[in-house]
């Protein structure tokens, strides 16, 4: 996985829940991900696979991810092509998640990130160069063995890479 | 050292002394998944060598889906059932009941350690056992090592005195407990309740209330074991458990402490689309809002005292024409004892309709799903936009009390109404 993200920002609000980022009534397309992906967000815009291009961040306020433990919620949104998602606070079992499953989370003051902003994230050391604004951000960045899991693509890959 | 109940338990699960803050790998007792959360946990432990430590201490629970209501889910229940066997798993087959309700009925004990692939695994710290929830990744790494890390979280200290009057349940308080604190109010922290309030609220109360500690973000929530887990132990596995009882040490520090006198808890509904957007019933009654459809049933709110006070409500009342009532008993042994106890007639008499013990509507599976700008007072955990199927419909969470009073009137009502 690259260490250097560029992209565009597509901006939720706060408490955006696994039920927003993976609807129910698509619950029986859990076996086939890339089925369910074309439906990531969909309660929360459901435009937003129209408009995002790969690579594209997903920027949220406090408490993103909460609700379910639903793995495929992080999940559909590595595989929709989301190179990552910051917020200012993540709730737990999605933040563990997204780090099993090798998605990028990044901790900072959304606040100053708006819709259509163009980034360069900086992901060993937490940079977020927003170019639109022209201003540099610190997030928190992740914890060394966290973002050694997520660079492998997640935990199965990691622990194949590490021969654990 | 002083320690709470979660970390002595913690301490006890990983050889040495813990305090709030420290990453560490804990022995597990009990690892599960469920039908959505297992296909993946599936692949992992397939990943890691196939290797599943303990199985009979894995359990595999086919409840979301249940029955499926589609090919696929189908599918995915014949591989599960397939896995459990060739892993030697404990596997639950549909209609058996939600996980959470089965892991009560069956396995947790005091001072245990739990972690399920899903996320109100939290239901089980009435026993007085540490129970978090995971994702499937997670599990299967557990499921297969019987280790999983974890960061010791520190404690809010809810404080709970005085009894419950009915109409009022357990619902209404940890509803009034999310809406104070918030969806994020308790994240990384556990919920400890303690004091005499603890000892007045039935198991099914307990239940209820440590199932929604995750709403407000919190990795666990925990009551200190007393006499009346030892008699539910014994009347639901027909034994007796030598246990080490857990208490928090006296003196211990606590980042938060919250006062909840149960007396004064007045009935609560959190408002679409959610959780914590909780106010008290008298107040929404007002807006006089038609509903379409009530749910009586969930991890939350299927278990037998649930029932009973559904069926206490409607006994001397009628369902409204314009509202559909879905009934679903969170395992066989509480449909078994509600049909014995005749609470069963009752519902089937006054018109609701009974789904097959698991999770019901609740997912937006099967059992109820909701159509465009419909209204449902439900008595689950959660109301997020689209959960039970419609993006564009609303959900209401719950007692069952005001649940089956809403039921009667056709809009949002008070049960002290209809009493």
């Amino acid at each position: 996985m690259k260490n250097e993200l560029t992209g565009k920002v597509h901006k939720f609000g706060d408490n955006i829940s696994t039920d927003l980022i993976c609807p129910g009534k698509y619950f029986h397309l859990r076996s086939d991900i890339k089925k369910l992906a074309k439906h990531t967000l969909e309660d929360a815009d459901k435009d937003f696979m129209k408009k995002m291009n790969k690579g594209d961040f997903v920027v949220g306020g406090e408490n993103f991810g909460c609700g379910s433990s639903r793995e495929h919620a992080p999940l559909i949104i590595k595989q929709s092509g989301v190179g990552a998602v910051l917020a200012k606070s993540f709730a737990r079992i999605f933040f563990r998640n997204a780090i099993n499953i090798g998605l990028p989370v990044l901790e900072c003051d959304t606040d100053k990130i708006n819709q259509g902003d163009e980034l360069k994230v900086n992901l060993k050391k937490g940079v977020i160069n927003n170019l639109t604004t022209d201003e540099i951000m610190k997030a928190r960045p992740l914890v060394d063995v966290m973002y050694r899991i997520v660079q492998a693509g997640g935990l199965k890959e990691f622990l194949r890479k590490e021969k654990i | 050292m002083k320690q709470n109940i979660t970390e002595k338990i913690i301490s006890k699960h990983c050889g040495k002394k813990v305090k709030a803050g420290e990453v560490v790998f804990a022995d597990i007792d009990w690892a599960f998944v469920q039908d959505g959360t297992g296909p993946l946990t599936m692949d992992v432990i397939e990943e890691m060598g196939g290797r599943v430590s303990s199985p009979e201490n894995r359990c595999v629970f086919l409840d979301h889906a249940s029955p499926s209501s589609k090919y696929q889910l189908s599918d995915t229940h014949n591989k599960l059932r397939k896995y459990a066997q060739k892993r030697g798993m404990e596997l639950f087959d549909i209609g058996e009941g939600i996980c959470h309700q089965l892991m009560a009925e069956n396995y947790v004990n005091p001072g245990d350690l739990v972690v399920g692939a899903d996320s109100h695994t939290c239901t089980a710290g009435a026993f007085g056992a540490f129970a978090s929830g995971f994702g499937s990744t997670d599990i299967a790494f557990a499921m297969s090592t019987g280790k999983l890390w974890l960061k010791v979280p520190s404690a809010i200290k809810v404080n709970l005195a005085g009894k419950l009057k009915f109409p009022s349940m357990a619902k209404d308080v940890i509803l009034k407990i999310i809406g104070d604190l918030g969806a994020s109010g308790a994240t990384y922290k556990t919920l400890e309740f303690t004091g005499e309030g603890v000892g007045n609220l039935s198991m099914e109360s307990r239940l209820t209330i440590c199932n929604m500690v995750i709403e407000a973000g919190a990795k666990n929530g925990i009551m200190a074991p007393d006499e009346k887990v030892n008699r539910y132990i014994k009347e639901h596995r027909r034994k007796e458990i030598g246990f080490e009882k857990f208490q928090s040490d006296t003196g211990v520090k606590y980042e938060k402490e919250i006062n909840i006198d149960l007396s004064k808890i007045a009935p609560q509904i959190a408002v679409p689309h959610g959780v914590d957007n909780v106010k008290e019933v008298k107040e929404i009654e007002k807006q006089d809002i038609p509903i379409n459809q009530v749910l009586i049933g969930t991890c939350t709110g299927g278990r037998i005292e649930d029932l009973r006070a559904a069926a206490e409500i409607l006994k001397d009342n009628r369902i409204s024409s314009k509202v559909r009532m879905i009934v679903v008993p969170a395992s066989r042994k509480v449909f078994k004892k509600a049909n014995k106890e005749g609470l069963i007639d009752i519902f089937v008499d006054k018109g609701a309709s009974l789904v097959t013990p698991g999770c019901g509507p609740c997912v937006g599976i099967q059992g109820g799903v909701l159509g465009t700008d419909e209204v449902c007072v439900s008595t689950a955990n959660r109301n997020f936009k689209g959960r039970m199927g419609c993006s564009e419909s609303f959900i209401y969470l719950s007692s069952p009390a005001t649940a089956a009073a809403s039921a009667v009137k056709g809009r949002i009502t008070n049960p002290k109404e209809v009493l």
